[in-house]
């Protein structure tokens, strides 16, 4: 049998979460014989090559290219998860959930201390994606097979819930590794 | 700001005065201002903090200006069927601004609130105290026109309701529409009869034969009241209180109401025999704001007890019996008829639940041994005291005795309040009340459950349907997702915030209930609903988020085909979450073409 496929992606996060699955440090050698990576910045592959078992999304979507992006996922990868507290919750990108995105906009580039007189405009290039009126998790834009909780969450949990993926069992989560405070 | 001095100079120095206060300054300007909440916390040795969470955790209460006249329009789902849109909307017309809002001139200021016990002649409001119900776009625009005339709100009122409403001390519309009176409550009565017959006999034997009587609570948790009575005597301590419940804020339930305004010595006679019964000396009525128009009333009946010496010292010539009543008024939160949210909004503060245990048995009122008793169950106690424990029970179930008071509203031809024996069938009631062609059920509000046609043969006593007596019915046609969202909304706006499941979950929920109602639900949404309801059910601490998912929970059981039928079966997952929609704000911003004609990529 083929080794299982893996992508990744980043979308609104800070990418403390692909810091954390290269944290389950040595473990990644015995990862690359267990697994093939595909799209993913860890290997820099830009789109999809071929059908992909697992995609692991962290952050959630707070533009159209993060919509995409996660629907190209949903399309390609046969089960999908939501890593860490972005993708599930939309994380520290929501907090600007509670302000119209017009204040938020005119804030960030017209009214801002540090914009220059000059320079006043909201960044309109038809090359960049369009700013959503909020950030929203995942799940409430395609469906999510699991989720996997934290900021970030350990490289433990990362690295059981690929292994138990990849193996075909169940998920063994002891208490210490999901208890955050 | 001289006066507003006065007004928190002359009240004790006691933090427990801070709803007193902040009511008195509420009245006095509209509002409670800034440099208010610093005089009171200075008075008080309060933070701002605490002062300002009070002002902001209850409806009456408000830290911007309400209006020289504020309307409080009930948003309960029986006065929505009895036309409160219209009527809402004629308010709006008339005073010219929107609900949340008030006259450029601070003259008018409209508001929405939960129910406020008159589910039997809805829609109604309350105006700057004064009720008025059976509202109809009509009569608001008489009303907003006098209001704008300067004539005093109290002064609308034309016509009484009957009873002891048209007694000058009330001088309300409200009718009782008492429909069936019963032995228990409404029968007769002689004044002084229950008290006297009380200390004639040794405490110890009251608490058995209200045990023997097997009465159990009637707010709706059916707790035994001896019980209850038993455990309070049993503790240790130099002061206990009684403390009667009359925050009935469950809607459509409006039973207390009546029992106030027509046999308020009754409770006041059973809240003594219950003090007698633990050895308190003080009793609290906690009386729902909604209900201040009957509190002269009230005042006047107690007064009256004292002069008869039914109330005071010595009281009815019993040698050692001590034992007075007081009356503490709410501030509008349904939390607060939870009994240990009620004991801290007693205490002035914000009304929010107690860890249990220690339960208010054990430290209860000041941190007194206190036993919280319902309304109907104190005027019930009474009269067991006066005709015996056997009496009681010839009426009823085996395991629930008597009667109990049903406040039925909603699609019948007779709504008002009845008091019959437990153990009659849902369907024989809704035969008593003329509702023909009754297609759902809801029992014991909001927090209760929803039944269909089926469960009509089930009955109303503990062993079945246990139940504080809201009985709302609702005709087949309605649309039952539009009053299990009302429900919800009401469980949003009363949760106090402290439970994250119950503070997020249920606007969680009514989320999904909106993405149904919208036609864009999967089996995954109703998965999802009931999953989400258990766990608010189990992670909440009082009762309130405990039952606040059963507007959901009850109908997916009962009515699970009207939910099978608004979801797309067919998909597994369908979002509500819209491309088109959510970049179209920021596209406009940047002159840009939103994303348009997006489907679901599944």
């Amino acid at each position: 049998m083929s080794k299982p496929v893996i992508a990744t992606a980043s979308l609104a996060g800070c990418f403390g979460c692909h810091m954390s699955i290269l944290d389950i440090d040595e473990r990644i050698l015995k990862l690359i014989e267990l697994v093939e990576f595909n799209k993913s910045p860890i290997d820099d592959i830009k789109t999809f090559t071929k059908p992909v078992d697992l995609g692991i999304i962290e952050g959630g979507c707070c533009n159209s290219e993060n919509v995409e992006v996660l629907r190209s996922f949903r399309k390609n990868c046969r089960i999908l998860v939501s890593l860490g507290e972005c993708a599930i919750m939309g994380g520290l990108p929501a907090m600007r959930n509670g302000i119209p995105v017009k204040e938020c906009l005119e804030e960030a580039y017209l009214n801002s201390l540090s914009v220059a007189p000059e320079d006043k405009i909201i960044p309109n290039d038809e090359e960049l994606p369009i700013v959503l009126d909020k950030v929203y998790p995942c799940h409430e834009v395609v469906k999510v097979d699991y989720f996997l909780p934290g900021c970030p969450p350990s490289a433990d949990i990362i690295w059981e819930a690929l292994t138990a993926i990849v193996e075909g069992r169940p998920l063994n989560l002891t208490y210490d590794m999901i208890k955050f405070d | 700001m001289a006066q507003e001095k006065d007004i928190i100079l002359r009240h004790p120095k006691d933090p427990s005065a801070l709803l007193d206060i902040i009511r008195d300054v509420q009245d006095h300007f509209g509002h409670v201002p800034e440099e208010a909440v610093a005089r009171v916390a200075a008075h008080l040795k309060l933070s701002e903090a605490e002062v300002r969470g009070a002002v902001t955790f209850y409806h009456f209460f408000s830290l911007t200006p309400r209006g020289a006249s504020t309307v409080y329009l009930n948003d309960s789902i029986t006065s929505r069927m009895k036309g409160r849109t219209a009527v809402a909307k004629a308010f709006e017309e008339e005073a010219g601004c929107r609900f949340g809002e008030v006259t450029a001139d601070g003259l008018i200021g409209l508001f929405s609130t939960s129910c406020i016990g008159m589910s039997d002649q809805e829609p109604s409001a309350i105006i700057n105290g004064v009720v008025f119900t059976r509202l109809t776009p009509l009569k608001v625009k008489h009303l907003v026109k006098a209001i704008k005339t300067g004539k005093p709100v109290r002064d609308m009122v034309t016509a009484w309701g009957d009873g002891a409403n048209q007694s000058d001390l009330v001088r309300s519309m409200v009718s009782n529409n008492i429909r069936k009176k019963g032995p228990v409550i409404f029968g007769p009565f002689e004044s002084g009869s229950a008290i006297k017959n009380a200390v004639a006999r040794k405490p110890e034997d009251i608490i058995a034969e209200v045990k023997k009587s097997k009465l159990l609570g009637r707010g709706g948790a059916g707790f035994p009241t001896g019980l209850k009575w038993e455990f309070c005597r049993k503790e240790k301590s130099d002061m206990r209180y009684v403390l009667c419940n009359a925050d009935e804020g469950e809607p459509g339930t409006f039973k207390d109401r009546v029992i106030l305004t027509e046999m308020p010595q009754l409770l006041f006679e059973g809240m003594a025999v219950a003090g007698y019964a633990i050895g308190a000396r003080e009793g609290l009525l906690y009386l729902r704001s909604e209900y201040a128009y009957l509190r002269n009333h009230l005042e006047a009946v107690l007064e009256g007890m004292r002069r008869e010496n039914l109330l005071g010292n010595n009281i009815a010539g019993s040698g050692d019996f001590s034992f007075d009543i007081t009356i503490a008024l709410g501030a509008g939160a349904y939390v607060c008829g939870e009994e240990s949210a009620l004991l801290e909004s007693a205490e002035g503060r914000r009304g929010e639940p107690r860890n249990r245990p220690p339960f208010p048995v054990q430290t209860g009122y000041r941190n007194r041994p206190t036993t919280v008793n319902n309304v109907e169950t104190l005027c019930t106690a009474a009269k067991i005291i006066l005709h015996g424990a056997a009496w009681f029970q010839s009426m009823g179930t085996a395991r629930s005795s008597g009667t109990k008071l049903f406040s039925v509203s909603g699609d019948c031809e007779r709504p008002g309040v009845y008091e019959l024996e437990f153990g009659l069938t849902v369907q024989e009631l809704l035969d008593i009340v003329g509702a023909k062609d009754a297609y759902a059920v809801q029992v014991g509000g909001p927090s209760g459950t929803c039944l269909s046609r089926q469960d009509f043969r089930r009955r109303f006593a503990f062993e079945d349907l246990s139940t504080g007596g809201s009985v709302m019915i609702f005709g087949p046609w309605r649309n039952m997702f539009e009053i299990v969202a009302n429900f919800m909304d009401f469980f949003i706006e009363e949760s106090c915030g402290w439970c994250t499941p119950c503070r997020v979950g249920n606007t969680l929920l009514k989320g999904k209930l909106e993405k149904i109602m919208a036609g864009r639900g999967s089996a995954q949404d109703l998965r999802d609903l009931e999953a989400w309801g258990k766990n608010i059910r189990a992670l909440s601490r009082c009762g309130l988020g405990q039952t606040s998912p059963n507007p959901i929970l009850s109908t997916l059981q009962n009515f699970r085909e009207l939910y099978e039928e608004a979801i797309d079966r067919h998909k597994e997952f369908v979002p509500d979450f819209d491309l088109g929609e959510a970049s179209l704000e920021a596209a406009r911003l940047t002159h840009r073409q939103p994303i348009m004609g997006e489907t679901s990529h599944e």
